[in-house]
């Protein structure tokens, strides 16, 4: 099967994850949205490598697995270390990288 | 035309998915957006099931939903589960433009990345499935084979990652460390006001094969002394009775002795 | 249009070799003297006469040489070192010892030497006079360049040095605000003059490809008459502000703020003739145009008259006297304009000249050394028997000015007035008008001075100069008698391979013209006797409705023309400009920088700290390359 509408999913899901970064103010909820994002990448790796008949884009979804595992553990013990000092998760709290 | 078993799954499961996706963009409650994420992620381990990515598909449940989505919900406990996020956007315009780039986005994934990929040929993995005799074999030849470099580096990657996540977590001092001074100086005002031994606890103690922790010291009365033991080892019973074992020790002794004793009066 | 010979210098040797140290001794005297301050106060005027005299003494030696040797070996080039070297124009400074430029120097430095020794006395009270004397050793280097020089840049070098030099004695007693105001007037009107100069030269230089005066000479005759007529005309203004000519004359009155022996040598021997020694140079330039040496005669005879009007309603002696000398370099600018015909009357003219003038403006002096400064001539009357030595003396230059037979201005005067007739009637007359007024104001300045009724104020003692001031004034008065009379046979024929003019029968005996001009100056003479020497002199000025003494007590409001012609559209100009910068270019330049003082403080609303605006600038950025990346694709 054509690898299109998985293209078009994921294209969607990366879209819904964008947004929700951008306009989620609970700092978990972003998190969880750039999570959507790497899957709807790792979407797109399967997809293909199906349609292209080798299982590199399956290698490579496996190591964003990993990767992004990694990630949320250091992402969130920082929210949870700025969460013991601000008693708060709102990303609009850290305001001060300004001019 | 042939309708494919893929085909069906894959009608049923993506509606679902941009609804769970959709649900996390829109819900309140943080506890709910962490739900339809974690629903997402399930039907995302259906469809590479229905890829032909079967390892995929149980890594996907196990590591990403089972794991980390959990561990956002244990966060999300930690952090604050009931305050809802409010509906009033600080910034000015910010959902407006944030819709547009986003649809911006899309359009240019779907059109610029999606046109130029889409088309090809369509092998199937069957295949590259057999080649080693079944999906999990065919990808452990490729990941310690060609990307075994990649393993590695993966490997120090997660390592890292748990030493951080060890280091962030420590709690940070509220009163300043006692320094050994202090304690025994602490020592000496408990003993003066209720006579509470400033020294050293005792010992274990050694009977027979026995010199472990759970092994009590004794007095010089022939008591067991509670001081030598936990008290945690204690209250859990797994402290050795000594007095018990020494019991044959004991009697054989005293037989001994009443032998002897009797041998002296004669 | 006349063919010149070529003034074809020889080469310097023996005695020309240190040609110039006449320049260099005073100068390195004037640097002395500024320089090592006030140790030298009390004798440093000795230097400084000394240095002079030094000079003169070369000039001298120069001038036996010349006499002796055969006339085509009398103009001696020397050549001093390279100036300038651009491309293909090579400047070089060098000396140009002709007959013309001998005499010129002799007058500066023999009159100088004796206005030295009488500064020695005249300003022996002054505490600043080491300063004095230097900036007159520094006017003394500056005039023998200028004379001396072989190229027009090396002239100008040494006109802006007498303009210096100049400028610095005018507003010696820099205490006054009127010496000060006089002296920068002096500076700014010569500057226009300098303008003039600078102009021609690089034209010169842009024609000729050098400004050297035998290259002018033998090319000028390669000119096109614009061309000719242009440069004729810069170096008539040049001239003229130099000269006080019209219509730049109105700094020569407030010259006389300076000292008197200033004043008799700057502003009557030498510095004002120096436009009369450019134009009599230029001669192979002038020659090219009739349009420009008519200008030169319209100058002068304008500037004759002009003069002369001033000198007869003046009653500051000194200022007579600067309206006389204005109105007799009008007369030597006349005969230069006439052409060949008057160039050596013009010279001779310029000598008899400097000889008469510095005598009696020496004579002033000591009129005013006498009367406590007092320049007031209703102050003073019979002064004749108090101040005998003066009175004759001033008596010997009087006669000289006014041109009684014999003295040396009759010679040169009716010399210039008979060129005059000849080239055209109606400049004859005015010459001779002017001749009649001359002695009809001279006549009044002396019976107003030296006869009459005592006028003088209370506590004036009048008594006799000492020496030091009064034998310069009889050597100057004994010049004033025989100088004429000396140089009338000779110079011509001396000056003519050197400027081409034309030799003229001279008689002693007076043709009709002579006549004429002593009939007019017996008819000046008695009215001025009649109007001054008859009925006694009033002490305050009277109050006149007298047109022409109005405008002649007014300078013929010269000051007044300038001010309007050029002063107050220069000041319009100048508040216009200002405006202009504060309205346009000022809220141009203010403007660009507020404007990017708002740019930068709208750009920097991009960063307002907030995560989320950056993941929204991220994402755009992001959909921009994309776009960027797709469309150069499909192009």
């Amino acid at each position: 099967m054509s690898p299109d509408n998985y293209v078009y999913l994921a294209a969607i899901l990366f879209t819904i994850g964008t947004i929700g970064v951008m306009t989620r103010r609970n700092a978990l909820v972003a998190f969880m949205s750039v999570e959507l994002m790497l899957n709807a990448a790792n979407l797109v790796m399967v997809a293909f490598a199906l349609a292209r008949g080798n299982l590199d884009g399956q290698v490579a979804t496996f190591f964003v697995m990993v990767v992004a595992a990694a990630e949320v553990v250091v992402g969130l013990s920082i929210i949870i270390t700025i969460y013991r000092t601000r008693r708060s998760t709102s990303v609009d709290a850290a305001s001060l990288l300004k001019l | 035309m042939n309708v494919t078993g893929a085909e069906v799954t894959f009608w049923i499961v993506a509606p679902l998915m941009v609804l769970g996706a959709l649900g996390l963009l829109f819900f309140r409650k943080a506890v709910y957006a962490a739900l339809s994420m974690a629903f997402v992620m399930v039907n995302l381990a259906v469809l590479y099931a229905s890829l032909n990515a079967m390892f995929l598909t149980f890594v996907q449940i196990i590591v990403y939903t089972g794991a980390i989505m959990m561990v956002f919900l244990f966060v999300l406990m930690l952090v604050g589960v009931d305050t809802p996020d409010s509906i009033v956007e600080t910034l000015r315009g910010q959902r407006w433009f944030a819709a547009l780039a986003g649809l911006g986005l899309l359009g240019l994934i779907v059109f610029g990345i999606g046109g130029a990929l889409a088309g090809g040929p369509q092998v199937g993995l069957d295949d590259a499935n057999a080649a080693r005799g079944g999906n999990v074999e065919s990808l452990a030849a490729l990941i310690f084979g060609r990307y075994v470099f990649i393993f590695e580096l993966t490997s120090a990657l997660l390592i890292t990652a748990a030493v951080g996540a060890m280091v962030l977590g420590q709690h940070a001092r509220v009163r300043p460390k006692p320094t050994q001074r202090e304690l025994a100086r602490q020592r000496m005002v408990d003993y003066a006001a209720s006579g509470a031994h400033p020294g050293t606890l005792p010992n274990s103690g050694v009977i027979a094969r026995h010199n472990s922790i759970a092994t009590p010291a004794l007095l010089p009365d022939g008591t067991v002394s509670e001081a030598s033991v936990s008290p945690a080892l204690t209250s859990r019973g797994v402290i050795l009775d000594s007095p018990a074992l020494s019991r044959a020790t004991a009697e054989a002794f005293a037989a001994i002795e009443g032998v002897k004793a009797e041998e002296d009066e004669e | 249009m006349i063919t010149l010979e070529t003034l074809a210098p020889v080469a310097a040797t023996g005695m020309f070799d240190v040609a110039w140290l006449m320049i260099a001794v005073p100068a390195v005297s004037a640097a002395i003297l500024l320089l090592f301050g006030s140790i030298l106060d009390r004798v440093g005027h000795w230097l400084a006469v000394a240095a002079v005299l030094f000079s003169f003494s070369i000039a001298v030696c120069l001038f036996a040489h010349q006499l002796l040797v055969a006339p085509e070996a009398r103009a001696v080039g020397v050549v001093l070192f390279d100036w300038i070297t651009i491309g293909s124009w090579k400047i070089t400074v060098g000396l140009l010892v002709d007959q013309l430029s001998i005499l010129f120097a002799l007058l500066i430095t023999g009159v100088g030497s004796l206005i030295h020794i009488y500064s020695v006395g005249y300003m022996a009270h002054d505490e600043r006079k080491r300063r004095f004397f230097a900036y007159l050793n520094l006017f003394i280097a500056a005039m023998l360049i200028l004379v001396l020089a072989d190229n027009y840049l090396v002239l100008f070098v040494g006109w802006e040095g007498v303009g210096l030099a100049s400028y610095l004695l005018i507003g010696f007693w820099q205490h006054k605000p009127s010496a000060a105001a006089a002296a920068t007037k002096a500076f700014v009107m010569n500057r226009v003059g300098d303008l003039g100069m600078t102009m021609a030269v690089m034209s010169m230089l842009a024609l000729f490809g050098s400004s050297a005066f035998v290259d002018v000479n033998a090319r000028a005759g390669q000119l096109s008459p614009f061309w000719a007529t242009t440069i004729g005309l810069l170096l008539l203004l040049a001239a003229c502000g130099k000269s006080a000519q019209v219509p730049l004359q109105a700094w020569l009155l407030d010259a006389m703020e300076g000292p008197t022996p200033v004043s008799a040598l700057i502003h009557a021997a030498t510095m004002v003739t120096a436009g009369v020694y450019l134009v009599v140079r230029s001669h192979a330039i002038f020659e090219m145009s009739t349009a420009a040496t008519t200008a030169v005669v319209i100058v002068g005879t304008v500037t004759l008259l002009v003069g002369a009007w001033i000198g007869t309603s003046k009653d500051d002696i000194k200022k007579v006297l600067a309206g006389s000398t204005m109105s007799q370099i009008g007369y030597m600018m006349l005969a230069a304009g006439i052409g060949p015909a008057g160039y050596a009357f013009a010279i001779f003219h310029l000598l008899t000249h400097g000889f008469f003038k510095a005598n009696m403006f020496l004579g002033a002096g000591s009129v005013m050394h006498a009367m406590d400064d007092d320049v007031d001539m209703r102050h003073y009357g019979a002064l004749a028997r108090v101040l005998p030595i003066t009175s004759i003396t001033f008596g010997m230059g009087y006669l000289a000015i006014i041109g009684f037979p014999g003295w040396a201005g009759y010679f040169s005067k009716d010399a210039i007035i008979e060129a005059a007739f000849e080239h055209s009637t109606l400049v004859g007359v005015a010459a001779l008008v002017g001749a009649g007024v001359t002695a009809f104001y001279m006549t009044r300045l002396m019976l107003m001075t030296f006869f009459g009724e005592k006028r003088w104020r209370e506590g004036v003692h009048p008594h006799e100069a000492p020496k030091l001031m009064t034998v310069p004034l009889i050597i100057l008065a004994a010049l004033s008698v025989i100088a004429g009379f000396a140089m009338n046979f000779w110079i011509q024929d001396w000056l003519e391979p050197a400027v081409g003019n034309h030799v003229v029968e001279g008689s002693l005996v007076p043709g009709p013209i002579g006549w004429a001009t002593l009939a007019i100056v017996a008819l000046g003479v008695g009215l001025s006797w009649w109007m001054f020497g008859t009925k006694p002199v009033p002490e305050i000025a009277p109050v006149s409705s007298n047109p022409f003494t109005v405008a002649g007590r007014n300078d013929l409001f010269g000051d007044a023309v300038n001010d309007t012609l050029v002063v107050q559209p220069t000041m319009v100009l100048a508040r216009g400009l200002v405006a202009n910068d504060e309205a346009i270019i000022d809220i141009g330049a203010d403007g660009l920088g507020a404007m990017f003082a708002g740019l930068s403080t709208q750009t920097r609303r991009l960063q307002t700290g907030q995560v989320r605006t950056y993941a929204l600038t991220m994402t755009v950025g992001a959909l921009l390359v994309g776009l960027v990346f797709i469309l150069s694709q499909l192009g």
